[in-house]
């Protein structure tokens, strides 16, 4: 196919960046400008000068390069092991694996750490019962080393799910043809199945750094304050002083954040990772040897081990009564369970509502940023792809703040309501900011996807709409899949904007119920309950939309076979 | 999967959307509430207050309090909500200035005017006490036990050895309640010894937290020993069932948590209401709830009290310190800014170098070496000496420079000077006092 835009990609574009405008570009604008003016609005970049001149900026700014790409490091120790295994071979469960493996997404930052806290902090399980036998205390849960430890066992599902889709869409005639040249083992791995799925592994990492590194929730949990997220989060939340350098410390988090994500897709450049043919025979199969077995089982159940440990931590303390200083709670209860279906069963409904609309709209759009930046020539396709990656470096309030004020003035049509106290407006937060999440999925997807199979659609008749829509969209099915339910996990833990943007309790999201329990004294227990539901729900939401992702993939693939 | 979910979703949204045109047809009479307080506080006023004027919804809308005054800032004018109830005195100051507050009258006339030196309520009337707090130690029973700790009694205690790894305290920066309590051991030990004793507790710190809330949380759970915090989050936590107790040191400062309305706000009658009931006698009593445990600032219901809760009238709290709210204001950045480029932010050196004394001084201990007890001594000017002098901070120019909110090239680039001067002066400050240690500890031998 000759790279060409139609009238209708074009419109299609416009719409997104129309959307991108009003709900990012414009709201963070109005925040953002304080780096770049003086009081009386003249334009300045004193402020810039100002920051580099700080020692604590430029460490800070370092220790986040470290700690981002220390967590890709770990993060890919977790994943590749399950990801390849679970894909490459047969093996029992491994849908459970891969659903029990995105569950630490779901725990909102601060809780998760909470959590790992009681498990593994200095007077946490662990080191009670280190410092009973031994008289020995780890410090794990502290400094540098502590971020990159939780942030790891949160984020390696980006690496998971991208990586678990790559991998599955690798056709196994690559992989035959290397056998029937010798190659075996992790040879193989190394020189044939990773290289194809490097899409889908450098869309994850990716992520991981991008989130890692803008991430503020998990180290001020850590008490974690010499890196740049933090740095701008403290100065742009004092109270009562319009300090620039926070602005200009999350103009410069946007910035890098771009540069890795350039970074990323030069690293790829030139390369041509599409595999031709499909339907039925991706890799194939086989089984473990029962050392292999063995092996793969035991490394899976430790790695399992490790990453749900903040869930069972969370579990204990929601049926406990009091937990303090001991390795496990004293006293169990279920009235914490009790006070959460009392008060909050709504939030879960909102959380849905909010999540799935989200997730939805960030398929839709990078679906379609993904199709015109990679199969188009339109102009400014690029852009586009950059301002919707760019909301991963925003932080929650600059966009809590920017919506209320962009939005003001601005009523429901129809009524005297404000625009700004409707509960859409959450939703729309959540989509631009897990915009980017879904966007690196449909592109790593569809960079996957060999173009000749739509020019042979093309040839056969089909139209351009009809070829995006049976066949590009079905053979990207996977890696939308997987951007669809990044989103729905990340957004259902959001609590940043929501803070600022909730304006009843009765629109309030799951999320915002866990923080207000977990403001109060006696608040954890039903905090960490209504955590374990909120966890529970959404990985039955996830584990649905594989099943009926994997129903429908089948059903494709005959079709196709009939065809 | 992208043709079936739009239309799914658009019908969803377009139901909402004609869901929400009708809701105001049935708009009931609320009062909006922004606070950071906890649920059981908020919570226990909502049903009174829904009880006793029935067909008035409370909406309860918790944020944090930065978020909170960020809110009823950018609210749009035709939804501003009613009423404002945090803790921290600086938000408060913060949105009077900003003419974000409406004036009100208080409806309870017998609360005194002032607690020690601080007026309750706001003397330009934008806020009125609501509340009372006095801050001091709470500390985790086991914790203490399990690790054979005396139990404290004063902030001098903290500076001990014996404490060392064992506290945690907030940033005033984070907390306006921790910042009243770093400025009353300011007001109350002076300038440099209360800055000297406010570095050696935070050497002895496991953690600074960024919430204040964060300090409570951590000593409840045995995360750390000992924590300074705000009486409630200590008289609660030990009600709670929690293996915790609290004292009042004798240098504290007895202190008002605010309520105000806000300007402009859409139901200001309903919010008006509100705020009387929070200062009548019934309104007031709520505060004993155990899981509440705030100090009502009407005297007349103490009467009613639990046996053993504190009376801040009857002199059972005996503040030494008569707080001066204009000289903490005078110097609230520059207080807080200090503490956060010479603690907060440089905290791991600071922790080493109280390490290196702490073992410097107990080889030395019982042992006469004048020469080692001299690099000792300098060891300790070098690592708990205020980067800032008495005087400095009394000189009218360099706060002026703080109490400048106005953004501007040159005001950035000498706060941010400043900040990179007490940011290293700090770090060699304690680099050296490593050093002297360890030096003194070596002659020790």
């Amino acid at each position: 196919m000759t790279p060409r835009f139609t009238f209708t990609q074009a419109a299609l574009a416009l719409a997104i960046a129309l959307f991108l405008l009003v709900f990012l570009v414009v709201p963070v604008a109005t925040v953002m400008y304080v780096a770049f003016t003086n009081s009386d609005g003249s334009l300045t970049l004193a402020h810039f000068r100002s920051f580099f001149q700080l020692t604590l900026m430029r460490e800070a700014f370092y220790n986040s390069l470290y700690v981002g790409g220390m967590s890709v490091l770990v993060s890919s120790v977790f994943a590749l092991p399950l990801a390849y295994f679970t894909a490459r071979f047969q093996f029992r469960g491994a849908l459970l694996i891969q659903t029990l493996g995105v569950l630490p997404l779901i725990m909102p930052p601060f809780v998760g750490a909470t959590a790992m806290q009681l498990l593994f902090g200095r007077s946490g399980s662990l080191n009670l019962i280190l410092g009973d036998w031994f008289d020995l205390n780890l410090p794990i849960m502290e400094g540098l080393n502590a971020v990159i430890f939780v942030e790891a066992l949160h984020y390696f599902p980006f690496i998971l799910l991208n990586l678990t889709a790559a991998l599955n869409n690798i056709d196994s005639a690559m992989e035959e043809s290397a056998q029937n040249l010798g190659a075996s083992g992790f040879r193989l791995f190394r020189r044939i199945v990773f290289p194809l799925a490097l899409p889908g592994y450098m869309a994850g990492a990716a992520l991981v750094f991008l989130k890692v590194f803008d991430d503020v929730a998990t180290p001020l949990v850590l008490n974690v304050t010499d890196i740049l997220a933090a740095q701008a989060y403290f100065r742009i939340t004092s109270i009562g002083i319009d300090d620039p350098i926070g602005y200009v410390a999350s103009v410069i988090m946007v910035c890098a954040s771009m540069a890795a994500l350039w970074g990323s897709t030069w690293v790829m450049r030139g390369k041509d990772y599409a595999t031709l043919q499909r339907g039925g025979s991706s890799l194939a199969t086989r089984r473990l040897g029962p050392w292999q077995g063995l092996f793969a089982y035991g490394w899976i159940a430790l790695v399992l081990l490790l990453v749900l440990s903040p869930h069972l931590g969370l579990v204990l303390l929601s049926f406990s009564k009091l937990w303090s200083f001991t390795v496990v709670p004293e006293s169990y209860t279920l009235s914490n369970y009790a006070a959460v279906f009392q008060d909050s069963p709504f939030m879960l409904w909102n959380s849905l509502l909010y999540c799935g609309i989200a997730a939805g709209l960030d398929v839709l759009i990078g679906t379609a940023i993904a199709y015109l930046m990679l199969r188009t020539s339109l102009p400014g396709r690029r852009l586009l792809d950059l301002t919707a990656s760019a909301a991963v470096a925003i932080p929650g309030i600059v966009l809590g703040i920017g919506y209320l004020r962009t939005f003001r003035g601005f009523n429901l049509p129809f009524s005297d309501l404000p625009f700004v106290s409707f509960w859409l407006i959450i939703a729309f937060a959540f989509t631009v900011r897990r915009l980017p999440y879904a966007l690196r999925s449909c592109v790593a997807a569809l960079q996957q996807v060999h173009v000749s199979m739509e020019e042979a659609a093309e040839n056969l008749g089909a139209n351009n709409r009809r070829t995006v829509t049976r066949i590009v969209v079905p053979l990207m099915a996977g890696g939308i899949l997987a951007g669809f339910v990044t989103s729905f996990l990340t957004a259902a833990v959001e609590i940043s904007a929501t803070l600022m943007l909730v304006s009843a309790t009765s629109d309030a999201p799951a999320s915002y119920g866990i923080y207000l329990y977990m403001q109060s004294i006696v608040g954890r227990g039903p905090g960490a309950a209504l955590g374990v539901i909120t966890v529970l729900l959404v990985a039955l939401g996830t584990y649905a939309s594989h099943r009926i992702m994997r129903a429908r993939s089948q059903r494709f693939e005959t079709l196709q076979a009939l065809k | 999967m992208s043709r079936t979910s739009l239309p799914k979703n658009l019908r969803l949204a377009c139901a909402a959307l004609a869901l929400a045109f009708t809701a105001p047809a049935v708009a009931q009479q609320q009062v909006v509430i922004v606070t950071s307080f906890p649920k059981e506080l908020t919570g226990a006023y909502k049903k009174a207050f829904e009880a006793k004027h029935p067909g008035i919804k409370v909406e309860i809308l918790n944020k944090p309090t930065p978020a909170g005054v960020a809110y009823v800032r950018e609210s749009p004018a035709n939804n501003k909500p009613d009423v404002f109830w945090v803790s921290a005195p600086d938000a408060f100051q913060v949105l009077a200035a900003e003419k974000l507050l409406a004036k009100i009258q208080t409806p309870a006339k017998e609360v005194p005017n002032k607690i020690g030196n601080y007026p309750i309520n706001d003397p330009d009337g934008y806020y009125l006490g609501q509340a009372l707090a006095g801050y001091g130690i709470m500390w985790n029973t086991r914790y203490l036990k399990a690790n054979k700790l005396p139990q404290p009694k004063e902030w001098a205690d903290l500076v001990k050895p014996v404490y060392f790894g064992h506290v945690a305290m907030s940033s005033p920066s984070r907390s306006g309640t921790t910042h009243l309590t770093v400025e009353t051991i300011l007001q109350g030990e002076g300038w440099e010894k209360g800055w000297r004793q406010m570095l050696m507790i935070s050497g002895n710190c496991a953690a600074i937290t960024e919430r204040s809330f964060g300090v409570p949380d951590g000593v409840n759970s045995g995360q750390y020993g000992i924590g300074l915090v705000i009486d409630f989050f200590g008289l609660a936590a030990k009600s709670s069932g929690f293996p915790a107790e609290f004292v009042y040191p004798s240098v504290t400062a007895i202190v008002p948590a605010n309520i105000g309305m806000v300007a402009g706000a859409k139901n200001a009658d309903n919010a008006k209401k509100f705020i009387d009931y929070t200062l009548s006698p019934e309104g007031q009593e709520l505060l004993f709830d155990p899981k509440i445990s705030r100090l009502p600032v009407l005297p007349s219901v103490y009467s009613k009290a639990p046996a053993g809760f504190p009376n801040p009238f009857a002199g059972k709290i005996k503040p030494k310190v008569n707080f001066d709210s204009d000289l903490s204001e005078s110097r609230y950045y520059v207080v807080s800014s200090i503490f956060d480029q010479t603690i907060t932010f440089r905290h791991k050196e600071l922790v080493q170098a109280a390490k290196a004394i702490n073992s410097a001084a107990a080889k030395l201990a019982g042992k006469d070496n004048p020469q080692a007890a001299k690099l000792l001594a300098e060891a300790r000017d070098f690592a708990y000496s205020p980067v800032v002098t008495a005087e400095q901070v009394k000189d009218k120019e360099f706060l002026a420079l703080y109490r400048n909110t106005k953004r501007d090239a040159l005001k950035t680039k000498q706060v941010t000077a400043l900040e990179e001067h007490w940011g290293n002066a700090a770090r060699s400050n304690y680099a050296r006092a490593i050093d002297l240690a360890d030096r003194a500890a070596a002659l020790a031998k």
